[in-house]
């Protein structure tokens, strides 16, 4: 077989801006559009658009989905409201997770599951094994996002939109239009700000693009992954591949509370769950803020005095913060002071709290 | 994509001035843009001895690090202070103000095979897609 690329269906828009593309989880992403730091710093005290068509839409439906979706992933989907959404994960059954999902409820039997671009076809081949009593259903390719991102975010769309956002509460959706485009508008995001996220058919990507980059003289700004990295990582919000993994379970992560026992029947991973509930985790996810200007990177070990004592998943240069930033997972009981070895030389760095940037403080 | 007629480069992205004994030594534009934002640039000290083709410092991106290499053998006799406080210098004016560090050749010139022209640079730069 033969690995192609895939397009999303604002190739055309990326390369008008001159974006620098990069192959991310089979798709041709914009990786920046000019400097990622002046990205990461408009949503940060703006606002910027994301194009996300690269993530996975999985539609759940039918008078059983919420039950179907109870069981097949460790949060309690069928307690939401019509029009809310919750941050979930997908685990094996020995607990190890599959992946990090936000499932919105779109109607009573109607649920719209939101999954990693490089996971897709696992979560939907999960969902389609583990939801019987469920219709499952890819409308991935049917399906773009948009998303816009930062404190001017709601200012900006609301004029272009028919949907009230002064109601739409965070982690809350509701269909309406976009630039006269019907759409699925949600505020949630992955930067730490106030921002919403916009499902699209994919020909009615390109006129919300353009109706939401003419809202500001000059055009709103465009962000790439890479300020989407920066920003996810200062706003302590876990990454596929780096944090999570199927060798780790939510409480390693630190997100023991995306795991619902209270909810009625079993689900998957339940057992290894409850296990490694009562017995703490094997790790422990920590913050780093680093005592040098030498970047921490993936896979770099973190010392405690001289002895290796875990390992960065995460680290970047942090915009806002001006130092280099990491997270790390560090064996339990581990005590500092920590250091990271950065190319065979010990740095000095400090324990933190995450996230490392909250807009509320 | 700029690839300044009056420079030398080489294969690891970096540029060469030569003026007299002394070579100027910074990275491309190609380089930069490859990078990304250079957040940091950890640069040799002055009077240090550096070898050809050897690491004798790091440039650090938002996505990446990268070993800085010189092109020549020589002593380090001035580093760009200016990157410290201002690393965006790089990609602004790489073959400006964005230069990295000057170098006393030993013998008064480097081997000129070692050095890529403008030409064989682009060549280089393209053939890298």
């Amino acid at each position: 077989m033969i690995p192609t690329v895939r397009d999303t269906p604002l190739r055309a828009v990326h390369e008008r801006l001159g974006a620098t593309m990069t192959e991310f989880a089979g798709w041709l992403m914009p990786l920046r559009y000019g400097s990622e730091t002046s990205e990461h710093n408009a949503v940060r005290t703006a606002a910027a658009l994301f194009d996300l068509s690269h993530m996975g839409e999985i539609a759940v439906t039918g008078p059983d989905a919420g039950a179907a979706l109870d069981y097949a992933v460790c949060g309690w989907p069928s307690a939401l409201a019509v029009g809310r959404a919750r941050y979930t994960m997908l685990c094996a059954p020995d607990g190890g997770i599959l992946d990090d999902l936000i499932i919105y409820r779109q109607a009573a039997e109607r649920f719209l599951v939101v999954a990693n671009a490089a996971n897709a076809d696992v979560v939907l081949g999960e969902l389609t094994a583990r939801c019987a009593a469920a219709v499952v259903t890819d409308e991935s390719a049917g399906t773009g996002l948009i998303s816009i991102q930062g404190p001017d975010a709601s200012g900006l769309l609301a004029p272009l939109t028919d949907l009230p956002l002064a109601g739409l509460r965070y982690y809350a959706g509701g269909y309406g239009t976009v630039a006269g485009r019907p759409a699925w508008i949600a505020r949630t995001g992955y930067t730490g700000e106030d921002g919403f996220e916009i499902f699209c058919a994919p020909a009615d990507c390109e006129p919300v693009w353009d109706a939401l980059t003419a809202t500001v003289p000059g055009g709103l700004p465009a962000a790439g992954l890479a300020a989407r990295d920066t920003l996810r990582l200062e706003a302590g919000m876990p990454l596929y591949g780096n944090e999570l993994g199927p060798d780790v379970t939510p409480y390693e992560a630190g997100l023991g509370r995306v795991v619902r026992f209270d909810k009625p029947g079993d689900f998957v991973g339940r057992e290894a769950l409850a296990a490694r509930a009562a017995e703490g985790p094997r790790a422990t996810l920590i913050g780093l803020r680093a005592g040098s200007r030498r970047v921490p990177r993936h896979g770099y070990p973190v010392l405690s005095g001289t002895e290796r004592a875990g390992v960065v998943t995460s680290g970047a240069p942090s915009p806002t913060l001006g130092v280099p930033i990491a997270m790390a997972y560090l064996e339990p009981g581990t005590t500092g002071p920590f250091g990271i070895d950065i190319r065979g030389r010990a740095e000095p760095a400090e324990q933190t709290e995450l996230p490392f940037y909250d807009r509320r403080k | 994509m700029g690839v300044p007629a009056e420079l030398r480069y080489t294969q690891e992205h970096e540029w060469i001035a030569i003026d007299g004994g002394t070579a100027t030594i910074g990275i491309t534009d190609y380089a930069t843009q490859a990078l990304g934002d250079v957040v940091y640039v950890s640069l040799p000290t002055v009077g240090a001895a550096v070898t050809a083709g050897e690491p004798c410092g790091e440039v650090e991106s938002t996505k990446s690090v990268s070993d800085l290499y010189s092109p020549v053998d020589g002593e380090v006799t001035e580093v760009n202070e200016e990157l410290d406080d201002d690393p965006g210098l790089i990609n602004a004016e790489p073959y400006g103000l964005g230069w990295m560090f000057r170098v006393r050749v030993t013998g008064g010139a480097p081997a000129p095979t070692d050095l890529l022209s403008p030409a064989e640079y682009e060549a280089l730069t393209k053939s890298a897609g």
